[in-house]
């Protein structure tokens, strides 16, 4: 990569140095939820291309364009087990929306061209080009390359016109209909749409975890997140509604429980750009492949012409119920002596007025964050969904604050996983990254002890964390500044104080050990079947 | 659905002519569990396009899911399923088998009712190309079997869609 490197300095893009490949990945996905913009990382030969692999696969399963250029042993020696050779091609196919292999110089314009294409266009994702140094080493003339053009990839972004007046039939018959979010409506940009098409049709509308933003916490009509931790309301909501309209979702099992058992009552009107979404998990009344925004935008004109009656009053006994759910089973703790996560999640919310870009780790805290961070907007939840990558978040909050520098960029961590990328600290201090981190620290894995409490027995095989670094000193060996909270009513004050710091931050919440997130949903059951406080 | 549970499907794709295409559709069979009964891959008339022809067995949903995951891959330019088509298919095996003095005759008597060949001929044993759909195929192998076979090799089905008539 020296060669690339060489000429990288008498360039203007940014370089940040990281400290770990898998930081390199992280950082260029976070990087790119928040700016919407392609993040590329540039990694080296053998163990630097393995070292992606956890990065690149959690951007796979979360649809985010980011590219990986690795270093690769000169062609004449691919295949000859040379030092650092590792068929990183090979490695990654199933984990990349496409890689390749640059054989020629020539071909390099073209196929970095076409690799942002490929993550960008259609259901983006990850792609990764990989560089023998023999192509790097060598020059060739530059030929600028207008559009890329490939003949068998062609996304289809257009929905089908038959399809959208079957789809305003069934919202027009539905009397208890309800909205799914998920991720795509933020990839396509369609939040504003979704809004106007839940106002119009008067629906309530619930997230998936990635969908969170998408449609405003503060609305009166959001459910919450649905699923494994979802809220009551928004899985009583499903299991009830007789229309849902899924919009950019793909019915992960998280999200449905028992698939036989999801949405019993309902029509579903499913929207993805993705063909392979659609009927994979569940079977739905009214399929339309294509990009959210384009699909909402046509819809919403469709029901535009339409005449719907009172439909407030239409409504009324459906939301009425949802209503009753919302007071009777909310969202709740019970605050004691000790501190709470959910209540350093709720301070952290109420004093950043939901406005923080917030990146999670992997577990009870992310889990925390989805219930009880109001996210109003899109693209300010970052965190790994699919994938559950845990070493995620301090390195995707390096990466949001790069594309952000002039927003608050939290890391909400477990004691646990903020440790699996931790040498990223000092990334975050050589290029001066204000990243705030805040550890809710259990002194365990929360979320497999989570598991063992409610269904193993409380036996609490080896997932106990007794020697866990002092987070305040470890900020302080780092340069950066350290925080620490053990009463609740120090976490107010803590969260001001560190929040106002210009710099790198940690602040090391000793919350409830034995602290559960609820509602859960056992595995394999059905999403009404929630354990509840 | 439940009735054409483990139906035989022919595909036929066109994909780009490069290294690494036949590991992403193969690495995508395996990838989810996905049996594939036998795949054959050759170059067609334009030197930059092959055409992989491979049997799987699933039923409609199954199918419908892997038609899709094919096409999402960035070198399929196309799969057709010939499942539900008029079609011809045609797969080749050479048979190696005993040729025991008392059974030359049967051998080649057999090998000329399925209009096949022998191909080569040695003292002890004789290899017989046939080429059929899989039906006569497996028919050939079984009536010969008793006579001792040594070695089978099989290309795999290859099909194209009928034109209309």
């Amino acid at each position: 990569m020296a060669d690339i490197y060489h000429e990288l300095v008498k360039t203007d893009i940014r370089h940040i140095t990281v400290r770990h490949e898998q930081g390199a990945v992280h950082a260029a996905d976070g990087y790119t939820r928040a700016s919407g913009r392609v993040g590329v990382c540039l990694v080296t030969s053998g163990p630097g291309a393995t070292n992606t692999v956890s990065g690149i696969a959690s951007a796979y399963m979360d649809s985010i364009p980011i590219i990986v250029l690795t270093g690769q042993v000169p062609t004449e020696l691919i295949g000859n087990d040379a030092f650092q050779e590792v068929d990183i091609v090979g490695i990654t196919r199933p984990c990349t929306k496409h890689n390749y292999l640059v054989k020629k110089v020539e071909d390099l314009a073209g196929t970095l061209k076409e690799a942002f294409y490929v993550a960008r266009s259609g259901r983006p994702g990850p792609v990764l080009v990989d560089l023998p140094k023999d192509v790097i080493r060598a020059s060739a003339s530059y030929r600028p390359i207008k559009n890329v053009q490939l003949r068998s990839y062609n996304p289809t972004y257009e929905p089908n016109f038959r399809q959208l007046p079957r789809a305003v039939r069934l919202i027009k018959e539905a009397s208890r209909p309800m909205i799914l979010t998920g991720g795509g409506v933020i990839l396509s940009k369609a939040s504003e749409e979704l809004r106007a098409m839940a106002r119009k049709i008067q629906t309530p509308v619930a997230a998936t975890l990635m969908g969170l933003g998408a449609f405003p916490a503060s609305d009166p009509l959001c459910l919450g997140m649905i699923g494994m931790h979802g809220t009551y309301r928004a899985n009583m909501s499903s299991s009830e509604c007789d229309l849902l309209i899924a919009v950019g979702v793909r019915f992960d099992d998280r999200v449905t429980g028992k698939v036989e058992t999801f949405a019993p009552k309902a029509r579903i009107v499913h929207i993805d750009i993705d063909p392979t979404s659609i009927r994979k998990n569940i079977p739905v009344s009214v399929p339309i492949v294509g990009d959210c925004k384009m699909t909402l935008q046509k819809l919403n004109a469709l029901l535009d012409a339409e005449k719907f009656g009172d439909l407030r009053g239409e409504r009324k006994a459906w939301l009425d119920q949802i209503g009753e759910w919302k007071a009777t089973k909310p969202l709740k703790y019970i605050q004691k002596d000790v501190i709470k996560p959910q209540y350093v999640v709720e301070k952290l919310c109420e004093i950043t007025e939901g406005e923080a870009i917030i990146t999670t780790e992997v577990g009870q805290n992310q889990m925390w964050t989805a219930q009880y961070y109001r996210f109003d907007r899109p693209n300010c939840l970052i965190t790994s969904g699919g994938l559950g990558c845990m070493g995620f978040g301090f390195p995707a909050a390096i990466g949001a604050q790069v594309a952000c520098p002039d927003r608050l960029v939290v890391d909400i961590a477990g004691d646990g996983s903020i440790q699996m990328n931790i040498q990223e600290m000092a990334t975050a201090m050589q290029y001066r990254l204000p990243v705030k981190i805040v550890v809710l620290n259990n002194c365990c894995l929360g979320m497999v002890r989570q598991w063992q409490q409610l269904f193993y027995d409380r036996c609490y095989a080896h997932t106990e964390m007794e020697a866990a670094p002092d987070f305040v000193k470890l900020a302080g060996a780092y340069g950066a500044v350290g925080l620490r909270a053990s009463t609740p009513e120090e976490v107010e004050p803590v969260l001001r104080k560190g929040l106002s710091h210009p710099g790198l931050v940690i602040m090391d919440f000793v919350v409830e050990k034995e602290e559960c997130v609820y509602p859960t949903v056992p595995a394999g059951a059905p999403i009404t079947e929630m354990l509840l406080v | 659905m439940e009735n054409d549970k483990g139906k035989r499907h022919i595909l036929s794709l066109l994909v780009d002519n490069q290294p690494g295409v036949l590991s992403r559709v193969a690495g995508f069979f395996s990838g989810r569990g996905f049996n594939i009964d036998s795949l054959c891959v050759s170059e067609t008339t334009d030197p930059l396009v092959s055409r992989i022809t491979l049997v799987a067995m699933g039923d409609m949903g199954v199918l419908e899911q892997i038609k899709k995951q094919l096409n999402k891959l960035i070198n399929v330019i196309k799969v057709m399923d010939f499942t539900d088509m008029e079609y011809v298919e045609r797969e080749t095996a050479l048979v190696k088998m005993r040729a025991k003095p008392e059974h030359r005759a049967e051998i080649l008597r057999m090998a000329d009712i399925f209009r096949s060949r022998v191909v080569d001929v040695g003292s002890e044993f004789y290899t017989v190309e046939i080429t059929g759909d899989k039906g006569k195929v497996n028919a050939f192998l079984r009536l010969v079997k008793h006579m001792g076979v040594k070695e089978i090799a099989r290309t795999g089905v290859v099909a194209l869609a009928r034109e209309k008539k």
